[in-house]
Parts: structure tokens; sequence; C-alpha cells
């Protein structure tokens, strides 16, 4: 009775921990299907993640006096390791994914100043090191399984991770081989190649890499990410408001090109469901801290990043494009929410 | 017809009402207690005067305070009893601060005197302010405006009774609307006789089917449109009401009324027909008391004045049990410090919470930007760049964020996950803002009083110096105007000026010696001069 206390007396309660292992749950249809076609290096890249985001965050806790005991447990760096994880190639050297989580923990995070603070989407920012850092190990995507000269297992799968080689001495590059023998890449890459080489949309999509409509395996892995992102906004973890735009983004200029030169231009299908669109629609863009803030803002913020992962894609440098996309969306959202302010109740103008 | 809604954005649902148990057992009255606290300060406006002496006797019903020039409502005796004090005490307020009040001990002995009857058609509507204003009645739903001073007749085209009670807990006015339904109707159909309004709507939210069916039932073949509202926080908010009922939004600054709305708490129709009909003053109402610590949680009908404690007491408090007493809702409610603090106009609900009820020690995470309190605004607001702003001390920007239409409803702060309590950044932000309006007052008007005594001393000097052009100006004319005398008067000497002095003196001599003469003459024979 003696604490003097403030109206409202009762809420809802600290919930963002339960938000963030929603949000972390709501990923593993996308990691099991992951799993199932790329290998159990995704598996290991996220524990990896994981370890490293929680010691990072906990080293930089208390090099700001603040209480790691109490801070982790709110599960924001382990979404962060989470989400960094499953972006990078499943058989990449185990520094890689560490060195990239610190990155993003320490630079994306506490030099801002902390949960909260941070303008860019922290695992994007460790993407994007890693990407510019490492290009060879952040490209060197193996197959699907099925697609696999010799498709790696158990034991192989932390060799190779850890020591480069698998038990007998296989390298990363010898996994990489198709069962065709040459060396495969993702569908996004593969697209770009062979339409640099004169090829056609339809001769390109012939490889056996393009699967059913979209590319083997990522069709299924964006399937499954997209069924995770549903139950997010089922749960109310995050508005429609975001995913809308980037999926609008990406489908709308894609179908734009694909209309105008379908010979040249991949079709909206190919892109809703290649590389990371579902997983960056739903759990990548949805960061709040880094996004927009304003209802309106955040539809031309998932708008943004769509158009920008479509273009980026098409005429960058980079075949996938949601860490870049993704960045330059966060410097414009403090702008945006300038301009989407809402109408405040009692200033609606008279007619 | 059903009347169409036009909804408000934002809102929440709670996830526990708590309406029950109090809700479900009758009105309840509660004996006297030995002493009364009156504070003077009841109601929004100014505190009342006091018009009692320290050991006079009362009598129930009396007149203890008048209502202050301007906005201000009179308190009255709410028991027989005699004056035991006058000054501060503990009331029920956010600040803690100690308030004027006038304190009773009651008298058990004095039979109380019979309800007069008054057939309200026999009172002009004149004596029908009169009374009303007379009885000391505000707004029961929380906000405390003197129901009198809404009574403006002109152009009234809505009136509407808020029904809405939609914080969680509180049930005064469902159980009222329960049992009184009739009299709340008497109470709504004077008001709508003094406002003349053009229409009615009785807004009621759709957890309170009891209720609901009372007043359908009091109100049949009456004007009285029942207009039921989803439940939905804050919908009770008068703003939100409006928009809600009629589509349109208060334009910021102003109230209601200038768009001719009036709107009235049921509790507040129910105190109208108890002035008018029993011309009984406000000196009671129904409190709800509830929560895990009390054994008998239900409605009470208690005395203004009575001691929170005594009824806490009453209902059966375990004070093993007690963990916060909160006056008003879990989400808008104020925290009461000490129970001796007595109840008021304004208490419509107390409750006691015992573990676990209401939130405790959750500390304040990062704010992660998640937008569910934009989601919640009623008002449309950014609240969490409200925060921002007022955390960092960037006032101006919250400002121009419209921080002056917050209605601290705190559906921002319900919802949200990292429990910071936005309200109280608010608050403090619309303080700073306010304090700062009042020092740029004061500025201006020290500018204002420098430039006006700059321009003071400026306009002396110029006075002064006009005064002594003026002077000079003067001067000079009475020298040449004394010159011109001089001329004129000595036109002979200037005509003749080479005559000797002494012979011009000779003859001015003569000239007065002949005047003298001729004076004299007049004098001692007054007609001569006619005759001559």
């Amino acid at each position: 009775m003696t604490m003097v206390v403030s109206s409202p007396h009762r809420t809802r309660g600290d919930r963002v921990a339960r938000l963030m292992l929603l949000v972390i749950g709501c990923t593993a249809p996308g990691m099991a299907t992951l799993m199932s076609f790329f290998g159990w290096g995704v598996m290991f890249q996220v524990w990896l993640a994981i370890g490293a985001a929680l010691a990072t965050e906990a080293l930089c806790l208390s090099a700001r006096g603040r209480s790691p005991k109490r801070e982790l447990k709110d599960f924001t760096a382990v979404l962060t390791g989470v989400l960094l994880g499953l972006a990078i190639p499943p058989y990449a050297p185990w520094w890689i994914i560490v060195t990239g989580t610190a990155f993003a923990i320490i630079f994306g995070k506490h030099l801002y100043g902390g949960l909260g603070m941070n303008p860019f989407n922290p695992a994007m920012v460790g993407y994007v090191f890693l990407l510019i850092t490492f290009p060879t190990q952040m490209t060197s995507w193996t197959p699907p399984l099925s697609l696999s000269d010799a498709p790696p297992g158990l034991l192989d799968s932390i060799a190779v991770i850890f020591t480069g080689e698998t038990m007998d001495d296989r390298s990363l590059n010898a996994l990489r081989m198709g069962v065709d023998g040459f060396t495969m890449a993702t569908p996004l890459d593969a697209l770009k190649v062979d339409l640099n080489q004169g090829l056609m949309i339809s001769e390109v999509q012939q490889h056996p890499v393009y699967g059913a409509f979209a590319g083997a395996g990522w069709e299924w892995v964006n399937v499954a990410f997209l069924f995770g992102g549903f139950i997010l906004i089922q749960q109310k973890a995050i508005t429609w408001a975001i995913p809308g735009g980037v999926l609008t983004g990406i489908f709308a200029s894609s179908l734009l090109f694909n209309i105008w030169n379908p010979d040249a231009y991949a079709s909206p299908l190919f892109h809703l469901f290649s590389g990371g669109t579902m997983m960056a629609a739903f759990f990548i863009a949805t960061d709040p801290v880094s996004a927009s803030t304003t209802p309106k803002g955040r539809w031309y913020y998932g708008l943004g990043i769509g158009v920008l992962i479509y273009l980026i894609r098409t005429f960058g440098g980079y075949p996938d494009a949601v860490a870049f996309a993704v960045l330059l969306m966060n410097i414009a959202a403090p702008t945006i929410d300038l301009y989407t302010t809402p109408v405040v109740y009692g200033h609606k103008q008279e007619h | 017809m059903a009347w169409h809604l036009h909804g408000f954005p934002g809102g929440i649902h709670p996830a526990r009402m708590n309406k029950s148990p109090a809700v479900d057992n009758p009105i309840e009255s509660l004996p006297l207690p030995p002493h009364l606290i009156l504070p003077l300060h009841q109601h929004s406006g100014e505190p009342a005067i006091p018009v009692v002496e320290v050991g006079q006797k009362v009598r129930r019903g009396q007149l203890i305070a008048k209502a202050a020039p301007g906005r201000s409502a009179a308190v009255h005796a709410p028991a027989n009893g005699e004056i035991s004090f006058i000054g501060f005490h503990a009331c029920p307020n956010d600040s803690g601060m100690h308030e004027q009040c006038i304190g009773i001990c009651t008298d058990e002995e004095g039979e109380l005197d019979e309800d007069e009857f008054v057939d309200d058609i026999s009172l002009t509507e004149e004596e029908m302010r009169q009374r009303i204003a007379m009885a000391g009645i505000v707004g029961l739903g929380g906000a405390g405006f003197p129901t009198e001073k809404k009574l403006t007749r002109h152009g009234t085209k809505y009136l509407i009774i808020n029904a809405a009670e939609c914080e969680p807990y509180i049930s005064c006015d469902d159980r009222l609307m329960r049992e009184r339904a009739p009299q709340i109707v008497e109470g709504i159909h004077i008001l709508a006789r003094l406002l003349q309004a053009e229409k009615i709507l009785f807004a009621i939210e759709d957890n309170k089917p009891e209720a609901l069916k009372e007043i359908a039932l009091a109100c049949f073949e009456t004007d009285i449109e029942v207009v039921v509202i989803p439940t939905k926080y804050p919908s009770g908010a008068q703003k939100q009401l409006v928009q809600n009922l009629l589509g349109i939004e208060v334009p910021s600054g102003q109230h209601s009324t200038s768009l001719g709305i009036v709107m009235y708490n049921v509790g507040t129709c129910y105190a109208v027909s108890r002035a008018i009909a029993h011309s009984e003053p406000l000196i009671s109402r129904i409190v709800t008391v509830t929560g895990d610590a009390v054994q008998r949680p239900g409605n009470y009908e208690v005395l203004i004045g009575t001691p929170i404690e005594y009824l806490l007491q009453h209902a059966g408090v375990h004070s093993d049990k007690l963990r916060r007493v909160v006056m008003g809702g879990p989400i808008m409610g104020i925290a009461i410090n000490n129970l001796g603090a007595p109840v008021t106009k304004l208490t419509n609900c107390l409750i006691a919470s015992g573990p676990g009820e209401l939130d405790e020690d959750l500390r304040a995470r990062e704010c992660i930007r998640c937008g569910d309190c934009v989601e919640a605004c009623p008002a449309s607001l950014l609240p969490q760049q409200l925060y921002w702003h007022i955390k960092t001390g960037a006032y101006e920007r919250a400002e121009n964020l419209h921080l002056d239409d917050c209605i601290e409803c705190g559906a921002c702060a319900y919802v949200c996950p990292s429990h910071i309590p936005l309200v109280q950044y608010y608050r403090h932000g619309k303080s700073h803002l306010w304090l700062r309006q009042q020092e740029r007052q004061k500025a201006e008007h020290a500018k204002q009083r420098f430039e006006a005594r700059q321009a003071r001393l400026e306009r002396e000097k110029e006075e002064k110096a006009l005064r002594h052009k003026r002077a000079a100006e003067a001067r000079l004319a009475a020298a040449q105007a004394s010159e011109a005398r001089a001329t004129e008067t000595q036109p002979a000497a200037k005509a003749e000026p080479d005559k000797p002095v002494i012979e011009q003196h000779n003859d001015r001599m003569s000239e007065v010696l002949a005047a003298v003469e001729r004076a004299r003459k007049k004098k001692t024979d007054p007609d001569a001069e006619n005759k001559s």
C-alpha cells in the first residue's frame, strides 16, 4: 500500500518475450522445410547463430552496465540469430555465422543503444556485412538434397561446417556438385547468369534447379514461411500491412516487366516464391524497431521493400536482394513516418 | 429501426471485465458512518465556499458550501450532525495532496426530514434550473462538470445519455439502471425539457442485457431512442461516444456543446430526478466496491463524505490480502494512498485488489515500436512517437503530433508489450507544455509591461518636450500679446513719439481722472447719463 502507482493498474502485461518467442516459433515450418531440402546444415547454422547471439548480447549488456540475466530473457537476440542462421548457406564455415551474428548484435544493435534504438534491422546488417566481406562463402549454396550428387549426412554436415571437409575428405565444393556434375547455384543466381548468356526465360527454366514453379526446394520453403507468416498475422503478432506491401511490391513490379517482355523477365510467381521472399515479407521486414510505425507508412514501407527487392534482383549485382532492400527502406522509415502521420481526432478538415 | 452506428477507431477489449460478482447483488444502503468528510472540490472548476462554522449543527440536505463564481458546485450535508472541522484532509486524488474539506460528526438522533415531493410540472423551467444548480449536481461519470452549466438552452440537437460504463469492474450504473430505470428516465425528461433537445439518444453497451431490458421498458413509448453499442473500451469517453453515435468528431479544443450535443451520465440523470422530484441535493451516490480483497463485493448507496475505509470495512476487506485500493476503473483509476479519504461525488468504484489481481512490479522494457498502441489509440495519435519525443525532451515535436488531443484513456498503455507507463509520459509532457506556455505568457506579459513602460517614458518625454514647447510658445505669444497690448494701449504715445514723456504722463492722468469723475457721477446720479 505504500507504493505510489499510476494508471493503468491493469495491462496485458510484459509481453515482449512472448511476442519474440511466437515469431521464433512461427519460423519453424520454414526452418523444417529448409532442413528437409538442404540438410542438417540449416539446423547447425541456426544453433551456432543463437549461441553467438546470446554470447555477444550478454557481453554487450555487461559492458553497458545492464543486467544480462534480465534482458536476455526478451529473446530478441535469439530471434536475430535465428533469422541470420536461416539466411546464410547451410554449409558455410562456422566462423561465418559466428562473426556475422556478433557483428549484427554489436554494430546493428548495441552501438545504437540496444533494443528499440537501432535504425537498421540487425540481422540484415550482419548479412550484408558477411555478403560484402566473404562473398564466396556467402554464395556457396549447395543444391537441394534431391539434386545433389552427394548429399551430406548429419556427421558430414558438422564436419564440413567446422573443418571445411566432410568425414571422407570431400570439400564444400564437392558438395556443391549437382547430379549432372555441374556446380549448382540457387534459382535466382542461375536465372541471372543464364539470362546474361542470352538465354530466354523459357529455356532457362528447363534446368532442374527451377523445380515445379519457382525453384527446386525454394518454392516449398517459401510456402512454409508464408504459412508461418499467416499464423503471425492470425496471432496479431504482426499486421498485414508490411508483408502485404512487400508482396504487392514484388508482384506488381514483376508482373509489369513480365507482361512487357516475358522472355527476359521472370513471372511474378517465380519472384514471389524464390529465395528469401516470404521470409523477408513476414519475418524480416516486419521487425518493428526498424520499420515505419504509422499505419499507412507501414504499407508504403513494405511496398518499397518489395519494389527494391525486384529491382535489385533484376537489374542489380546481387541475386537475392532482401537485405539491401530492407536496409534501404530502414533509412527511409523516419521520413515515411513524417509524411504519413494519421489525422488526429478532431483535426479532420471540414468540407 | 436500429440506430446506425459509425464506430470509432482503436479501442481495446480487456480480457477480464470483472463486472461480476459486484453487479449480481442488489444495491445496498451503507449504515450511517460516525463522521463524514466533504471535500470542497468534488467537481471540475473552482472549490466551493464554506457557509457554515465549526460547531454548527447541520441538517441533512443543508447547504454547507456554496458554489464559487464561475464553474463550481455546491456541497450539502449528507446527514444530520455537527460541523467538526473545516480544513485540510486527505482526499482521493492522484497527487496525494490534502485538500480543503468540511468534517461532520454525524448524529443518529434527530428524525430525517421526510422528502418533500414536488410535482415537477408545477415548476417553471427557471425554477428547475435553479434547483439543479442548488442541488450541487455534477457529472457523475467521472468528469464532474457541474450539470447546470451544461443546461444552455440554445439549439440542442442531441441529448446523449451515457450508460456505456466501459471500464472493467465498474457496475454502479448497470445496477442503477436495473433497479431505478423509471427515475433515470424521469431525469432524462427533465433535462430534455430544459435543453429543448431535438433528439434523445440513450447509449448502452451490449454487455448489460438486464439493464438494457429495464431501460427499454422505461423508455417504451417515449421519444428516447435506446442505442445498443458494442462493448469496447473506451466507448464511454465523451468524444468517442459522439463519434460512434453521430459519425462526427468534436473539433480539437472545442466541447461537444458547441456542436449542440450535450451528454449526461445515467447517474447524473438519476440525481436530477431526485433533485426535482424529491428536493434532494446530491448527498449520496452508488459506489461499486469490488476486488479480490473484499468479502462482499457489491454496489452500495453511500453518503458522499463516507471514509473509504468505513465503506471497505463494511464490504468485508481482508487487510492481509489487500494489495492496492484503486478509485475508478483499473485502466484510468487512481491509487488511493490514504484510506481515510472520503467517497466523493466522483467515486464510482473502489477496487480493493488482492495479490496478482492488478499489475505489480512489472518493470518497463524498451519500446520495440510494435505499433500496438497506434492500433489501440481511439484518437488516432501515434503514442509511441509521442513517447519518444517526450522521453528525449522534444516536447514541441510531441505538441506538433497533437499531444493535447490525448484523452488519457490508457488503451495504449494497456496493450504495450513492454509495459511502458505511456499515459504518465503524456501527462508529464502535457504539464511541461502547460508550464512552458505559462512561462511564455509570463514572458509575454513582462515584455508587454516593459514595452508599455518604454512607451510611457517615451510619451512622457514627448509630452514634457511638448509642454516645454507649448510653454515656450505660450511665453512667446504672451510676450507678443503684451507687446501688442502695449502698442494698443499707447497709441497716442506711439502716435506722438516726439511729445515729452512727462506730458504723455499728464495726458494719461487726465484721462484717468476724467474716467473716475464719470464713474462717480454715474454712481451718485444713475439717471444722469440717461438724461443727458
